[in-house]
């Protein structure tokens, strides 16, 4: 087999795809292309993590000397607060899945948009609307309960701007239901022929489990801060004691939506180091059945494992056991998942491009992240790590080390798909390099300070915790050029960039299979799927040289 | 098995070196895989990279015996390490007989501490090296926690119940405690010092209270008789309301046919919510104290209600011993 010639000839850009199929703001405003709509979100992400990365970069700023270096302690409180709340709520869950989800679903399954294109553009609006809510909150006041919202501190005791935080949320929480509504339904009915479930590309499979914990969890959490809204604004007694509430309730309730919540952040991730590295070691997954499963295995035991937030609440012995050994039992499903992606490497044609340093990497944090979470599972290691740095260590590494790790190398993995354009690859790599060391010169030492006893949220510490403070500090300093690097040249790209082709690493996906950026519908002419996923052998559209005889029916010694 | 990790507080309780010897294991499990899929991924990067512009991998698409390996092996990992940490955490939860009972309570931003004798301190505990110590926590406002870093134990402390937590100092010297659940704006400032001593030195200390100390049996007593308690709880079982002495650590059996254990807990509730147990063959009389007694008055009348321990006739302030007898 030779090159196919195509590959050369089709670097130019098409003459009409999506972004320029329209012109105008109300283009914009009321499409109902999936592929717009990914690019709205990606605008509205964007502008959340911008916000939670400078109340984070006051924080790092804050905590270098033992007594506090920036701000009083209740903006400190407030800065912790919103860190989280516009991260997790605004930034984390909807960003791999809203994002990347969004464009690619229909494009992965051969299909036109998803099956509720209005339902999409409302989800976004929805978010929106919940995202001004919560932007009211910290403009007017401010939120100092914790992004976990513990009553009866927050129903009660705080005098800062809980109720229009506690809406935004609730509102923001419909967006997400949608959105993960949309996404069962479009996999289940809109998939091309011959897109057979085990032919589905793993991001998808991620995403479904994904939508599950979504549709699931998410009414869980908008009720409970419901109620703890309504405790505050009409003294209603659900959680406070004095008004015969139980605060411990509150806690059973928020974690039971939370807990999954941290698997609707790194599932998707997942999804996209499962396509990453298959295409830039060019080779099928290992273990493809073994991976869809165990997406599937954590989105169902996640929810039963969420008391093991609560083993020092006083919660009973036997709860707490039960809690232990659940945890335990999901982590199964991702040690497989870690362990498949390792062997998918061997002998393999590995390259260095951009997506693959980030996959990694994401396995190298995740690795970590997970293994710590052990740790905090381990019902006797927990009296004296709870709530400590350890914790926080623990789950920026899963949140930022995984989650974001995966979201912004999956942004570079399909940025040619969806701009046409590629990024400058060398100052792509330097950045991988920056931002997975300055992660973990930021986080590591957190978790040293968290076994010797530093608590977390913290305005003020005991001097003999400043030199791990400095280093997480200037690590934190790294980390933010990490950050703003993908920042400028993803944009500049967008003009400047080289033309990307359609197929540029090539990848086997079928969203590789059409134009760059694609056409609105997506497709000229409806797919039909008749090859295995990830299967770089029989594929001689791909230009890629297949050595030795081709093998027509692939081995798949795990079905 | 003793363990000083390079990165630890000291260790100056029971629970110190089991905790250690914990975390020493998870980390040694840790290493060995973070370091096997580590060199596995770099050998692979390096050893497969690509040789060709076209060239592409040799498709192997998976391996059953792999793959059960590596849900077995870490399965039993995984299982060690839950059932250590559990016993670990099963003793922790089950505080010894004869301890030393010291109550803490918790309020925005301080922590007001009181020992068996009355005497009083604030963000200052001091305890008896080689003695069981049980804290009882209170919350007055909203959740904190109790956390003693070099005796690796922490606690909730959560309003509307009573938790537990119980140690045994093994080191004298001067420790650091902090409140680790973020309790509002002085979070951060809500800590203090636990000083561990000599029992013969705590005994010289207990002795050394000022005269504002009042003992929280005697404290109790009086609110008993303030508070009329003491017009339907009379000793002798006579009054309208069951005699008190000697129900601590006892059962009752309540109106709706259960039973109950008296402790902390109970009599907590039956003074501030009397309606919800109501012991068997006694009307529900007694006005509900919800709201109107501070978490320390409970305390003190509890502490009065434990004195009761089967005396016919209450000992003013002699219920509880006043030191750490052996």
């Amino acid at each position: 087999m030779s090159m196919s010639p195509q590959v050369s000839l089709s670097h130019q850009l098409p003459e009409e795809h999506y972004l320029n199929s329209k012109y105008g703001v109300r283009s914009w405003l009321l499409t109902t292309d999936h592929k717009r709509i990914g690019l709205l979100y990606l605008a509205s992400v964007t502008f959340f993590f911008f916000i939670g990365g400078i109340f984070a970069t006051m924080i790092r700023i804050h905590l270098l000397t033992p007594e506090g270096y920036l701000v009083t302690p209740e903006t400190y409180n407030k800065l912790f607060t919103m860190h989280g709340v516009a991260m997790i709520f605004f930034f984390l869950i909807p960003s791999i899945p809203a994002v990347l989800g969004n464009f690619l679903i229909p494009l992965m399954i051969g299909a036109k948009d998803v099956a509720f294109p209005k339902l999409n553009l409302l989800s976004w609006y929805i978010y929106i609307t919940g995202g001004c809510f919560v932007l009211y909150s910290f403009a007017t006041g401010g939120l100092d309960t914790g992004w976990t919202f513990y009553t009866p501190l927050s129903s009660v005791y705080s005098n800062s701007a809980v109720t229009p935080a506690v809406i935004g949320i609730f509102i923001n929480g419909f967006s997400s239901i949608l959105t993960g509504l949309n996404f069962v339904v479009t996999i289940h009915t809109m998939r091309a022929p011959g897109m057979t479930w085990f032919r589905l590309p793993l991001f998808v499979w991620a995403h479904y489990a994904t939508s599950i914990i979504f549709i699931l969890g998410t009414p869980v959490i908008a009720i409970t801060l419901l109620l703890a809204g309504l405790e505050r604004m009409f003294h209603l007694g659900f959680f406070n004691p004095a008004l015969g509430g139980d605060p411990i309730l509150f806690q059973h309730l928020f974690w039971f939506y939370s807990h999954p919540a941290v698997y609707i952040m790194i599932l998707p991730a997942m999804g996209v180091v499962s396509e990453i590295i298959p295409t830039f070691a060019r080779k099928p997954i290992f273990g493809y059945s073994f991976i869809a499963a165990s997406s599937i295995a954590i989105a169902v035991i996640g929810f039963f494992v969420w008391a093991h937030h609560m083993f020092l609440t006083g919660e009973s012995t036997y709860a707490a056991l039960a809690f232990s050994l659940l945890s335990y039992l999901v982590a199964i499903p991702s040690a497989v998942k870690v362990f498949n992606w390792t062997s998918t490497l061997y002998k393999g044609s590995i390259s260095y491009d951009t997506p693959m340093l980030y996959a990694l990497g994401f396995i190298g944090l995740f690795l970590i992240g997970g293994l710590t979470g052990l740790f905090l599972a381990c019902l006797g290691l927990d009296i004296h790590i709870h709530d400590t740095y350890f914790v926080v260590a623990h789950f920026h590494y899963i949140m930022v080390g995984g989650a974001v790790m995966g979201y912004v190398g999956g942004l570079h993995f399909w940025w040619p798909k969806i701009t046409g354009k590629l990024y400058p690859e060398f100052l792509a790599r330097i950045a991988a390099v920056v931002l997975f060391v300055g992660f973990n010169l930021t986080f590591f030492p957190q978790f040293i300070l968290g076994y010797l006893g530093m608590p977390r949220r913290y305005h003020n510490y005991p001097p003999e915790f400043q030199v791990l403070n400095v280093m997480s500090t200037a690590g934190a300093s790294i980390l933010a050029l990490g950050y703003l690097l993908p920042m400028l040249y993803l944009t500049w790209s967008m003009r400047y960039g080289k033309v990307a082709g359609p197929n540029p690493w090539p990848a086997t996906g079928l969203e590789w299979r059409t134009a760059s950026p694609p056409p609105t519908e997506n497709f000229d002419v409806t797919p039909v799927v008749d090859w295995e996923p990830y299967d770089f052998n029989n594929r001689p559209d791909l230009g890629l040289a297949t050595p030795g005889a081709p093998s027509l029916a692939p081995s798949h010694g795990d079905d | 098995m003793q363990v000083q990790l390079p990165f630890s507080p000291e260790q100056a309780s029971n629970f110190a070196p089991s905790v250690d010897s914990l975390m020493t294991f998870l980390i040694l499990v840790s290493v060995f895989f973070s370091a096997a899929i580590t060199a596995a991924i770099v050998f692979f990067f390096f050893k497969f990279h690509r040789k060709s512009k076209a060239e592409i991998g040799v498709p192997i698409h998976g391996d059953m015996r792999l793959e059960i390996t590596w849900i077995v092996v870490p399965s039993l990992l995984a299982l060690a390490m839950f059932g250590w940490g559990a016993t670990v955490y099963v003793d922790y939860r089950h505080a010894p007989k004869d301890t030393l009972d010291i109550y803490v309570i918790g309020k925005q931003w301080m922590w007001k501490i009181q020992q068996p004798s009355g005497r009083r301190e604030i963000n200052e505990l001091h305890v008896p090296a080689g003695r069981d110590i049980k804290l009882i926590l209170a919350s007055e406002d909203v959740i904190h926690d109790f956390f003693v870093p070099a005796f690796r134990v922490k606690m909730d402390v959560v309003p509307g119940h009573y938790n537990t937590m119980w140690f045994r100092p093994t080191k004298p010297g001067r420790y650091h405690f902090f409140c680790s659940q973020y309790c509002g704006t002085s979070h951060a400032m809500m800590g203090g010092w636990v000083t561990v001593m000599d029992p013969s030195d705590y005994a010289a200390w207990l002795s050394g209270s000022t005269g504002e100390d009042v003992n929280p049996v005697v404290a109790g007593e009086k609110l008993f008789v303030e508070k009329a308690c003491a017009t339907c709880h009379l000793g002798n079982g006579t009054g309208r309301a069951p005699s008190l002495n000697g129900v601590y650590e006892g059962t009752v059996r309540l109106a709706d046919g259960s039973s109950v254990t008296v402790d902390d807990a109970y009599i907590r509730e039956s003074i501030l919510n009397p309606p919800a147990k109501i012991v068997a063959g006694y009307q529900p009389l007694m006005p509900a104290f919800q709201g109107q007694l501070t978490e320390e008055q409970i305390l003190s009348l509890t502490a009065y209600i434990k004195s009761l321990q089967s005396q016919p006739v209450p000992a003013t302030g002699a219920g509880v011993s006043t030191s750490g007898k052996k």
